[in-house]
């Protein structure tokens, strides 16, 4: 199976602060794959370095088997919605197909048009007046109508409102369907990706926590409670991402590719977005043991 | 990419060349009838003697239009910079525009090269076309001045150097500064700080002066007195060379020794105790009215200088001025090119 994205060692690096830290990552083609993790915590930079926008501080990476940004070929591969949605204010609605059809060799004006006229926008209105909405949506069609193979979306929907981040997801949801390409999509809410995204990876400060399907991850994470005791008392298959605890009782979630025998254990499903925030909590809690770690040597 | 660097381009194009295309109107209603001018009265001037006045009369024509026009070849190569230069990449950063258009099928070089390219060469065509609109205008008035050196960064090739130069450094100071207005106001700066830097420390220095002498008389005294308050002295005359560029006019002796006001005074003491200097018309000067007497002190001072002193003269004359314009622009044009080199590897390199 070919990676729709590699990296190895990724890092980058913007004075002193590493924006992205010992990123190593092999996602597989033909996923929807959902950038999951809180504001800060690199995924615009990991978007902007396999898009070509940025190049690495250190390590290596690979979108469809190309150096991002190397020339005009790699970058018809790869289609790009930064956040934010830029566009050029003072330009109108078709003006910008233009610049898609002078820009790229493999543009598709037919699908371009059909989808302006499908999604009800005047083509000679200017990209300034349009909404939020309409505007994340003439950076989507622009991003398809070159033809891609792997769709970048940096925070799509971040800005828009709860119907517009409803419309753009399903639109974009029919373009996977219809073209078969690949996507990365980033968001710091679970909510948003959890329908549309078959392939999770979760970035929390600088680094990836977890990078795997969505339906693998929730095959092995459980939550189980039982009485209170200790949590390294588990067997060795059995990772602990969240743990609390009361005097009583003790509530873990876990993975483990193994069936949970121990009888005093409940086990619980549960949902992805459980997954995601016991992940992030675990990599706040490494980074305050860090921290204090630090702060002990001082 | 080339058609799109004009498709974003076009309106600003449209609102210089259609700014220029009424220049050129202007230029053309009345220009012939300043050639017609010229040709019937400074021209024939000579056939009917009186040529200074004949000159000066000719001279009045449009002044207020030659004004006009030379100023405009002046500031058209700073708004250039300004308004198409700076704005070129720095607009881009600023609102992310960069992220969109890095992300078609154009590499960002190719992007740059184009971008520069297009842009720039319209800058140069519009500077050069209105410079040479005017050096055509002014023309006859240029031959009636005979000072070809005083308009010579309003005339002929040297203001396309300008544009070009303005706008490589617009898009650096965009490119660098990643703010429109500010790198607008350091393109401006930049632009006219390197205009009288070169003005006035590397043009005068590019090639050496011709120096020529000229004995000492009634012609090459202007007068004597003092100037400013300065020490008493007698002042030297250009000398009457069409088109020339003079640096310096002064009286030596065989040894090259300036006329000091020691040597001056000992061997006129006449004019300095006189009842009042002569001295050349113009500000600056203290007691400019000649007392009677004073003339033929003067003349008598002169004919015992003349024996050991003469004038000498600094100056380009007029069939240098060719040269200089090359050298002017090649040096604004060498300087863009190295400009326009920095800024596409910075785009390449520094913005990633």
């Amino acid at each position: 199976m070919t990676a729709v994205m590699e990296t190895a060692g990724l890092g980058k690096q913007y004075g002193k602060r590493w924006a992205l830290h010992d990123c190593s990552l092999a996602i597989p083609e033909g996923k929807v794959v959902g950038l999951v993790g809180p504001n800060g915590a690199g995924k615009t930079t990991l978007l902007q370095l396999a898009a070509g926008l940025l190049t690495p501080t250190a390590g290596t990476i690979e979108v469809l088997g190309g150096h991002p940004g190397s020339g005009p070929e790699q970058l018809g591969r790869v289609g790009f919605v930064a956040q934010d949605t830029p566009a050029y204010s003072r330009m109108s609605v078709s003006q910008h197909l233009r610049m898609g059809a002078l820009l790229n060799s493999h543009w598709d004006d037919e699908l371009a048009f059909r989808r302006i006229e499908a999604l009800d926008i005047d083509p000679r209105q200017r990209a300034g007046s349009l909404s939020g909405g309409q505007r994340a949506q003439l950076a989507l069609t622009l991003a398809i109508a070159k033809r891609p193979e792997v769709l970048l979306l940096d925070e799509p929907v971040a800005s828009l409102d709860p119907l517009a981040r409803r419309e753009f997801l399903q639109v974009l949801m029919e373009v996977v369907a219809e073209h078969g390409v690949s996507v990365v999509l980033s968001s710091h809410l679970v909510a948003d990706l959890e329908r549309v995204c078959d392939y999770l990876v979760v970035l929390v400060a600088s680094h990836i926590q977890v990078a795997d399907d969505v339906a693998e991850l929730l095959a092995t994470h459980h939550r189980i409670s039982g009485p209170r005791r200790d949590s390294r008392s588990l067997p060795a298959d059995q990772h602990v991402i969240e743990e609390s605890h009361t005097d009583r009782q003790t509530t873990l979630l876990i993975r483990t590719e193994q069936p949970i025998l121990d009888p005093a254990w409940t086990t619980r499903p549960v949902t992805l977005e459980d997954i995601v925030l016991a992940y992030m909590g675990q990599a706040r809690d490494q980074e305050r043991a860090r921290k204090s770690g630090l702060g002990v040597l001082r | 990419m080339m058609r799109f660097a004009w498709l974003q381009f076009r309106n600003q194009a449209a609102v210089v060349f259609g700014g220029l295309a009424v220049v050129a109107v202007i230029l053309a209603i009345t220009g012939p009838h300043l050639v017609h001018l010229y040709d019937t009265t400074v021209a024939t001037c000579a056939a009917h003697g009186n040529c200074s006045t004949a000159t000066s009369v000719f001279l009045k024509n449009d002044h207020t239009l030659q004004i006009l026009f030379d100023a405009l070849v002046v500031v058209v190569p700073g708004i250039i910079g300004v308004f198409w230069g700076a704005p070129l990449v720095a607009r881009e950063l600023e609102s992310g525009t960069f992220r969109l258009v890095w992300t078609q099928s154009v590499t960002r070089t190719r992007w740059i090269v184009l971008k520069l390219g297009v842009v720039g060469l319209a800058s140069i065509v519009a500077a050069g076309l209105l410079g040479l609109m005017v050096t055509w205008w002014s023309s006859p008035m240029d031959r009636a001045n005979a000072s070809m050196y005083t308009a010579f960064d309003q005339r002929d090739l040297v203001p396309l150097g300008y544009a070009a130069f303005a706008f490589v450094l617009g898009v650096l100071c965009g490119v660098l500064i990643r703010r429109t207005l500010p790198a607008m106001g350091t393109t401006l700066v930049a632009f006219v700080a390197t205009r009288l830097l070169v003005n006035h420390f590397v043009l005068p220095k590019l090639i050496a002066p011709t120096q020529r002498s000229f004995a000492l008389n009634g012609v090459t005294v202007q007068g004597f007195g003092q100037m400013n308050g300065g020490p008493f002295t007698l002042f030297p005359a250009n000398p009457n060379i069409p088109n020339a560029w003079f640096y310096s006019t002064q009286f030596v002796d065989r040894a090259g020794h300036p006329l000091s006001t020691q040597v001056l005074t000992s061997a006129c003491p006449l004019l300095e105790s006189g009842p009042g200097p002569s001295a050349p018309a113009g500000g600056g000067v203290e007691s400019a009215v000649p007392a009677p007497g004073a003339g033929s002190a003067l003349h008598d001072c002169i004919a015992k200088l003349a024996a050991t002193y003469h004038e000498v003269v600094a100056f380009q004359p007029a069939s240098r001025y060719w040269s200089f314009q090359w050298c002017e622009l090649a040096i604004y044009l060498g300087v863009a090119v190295v400009l326009a080199g920095t800024c596409i590897w910075w785009v390449r390199r520094r913005l990633s």
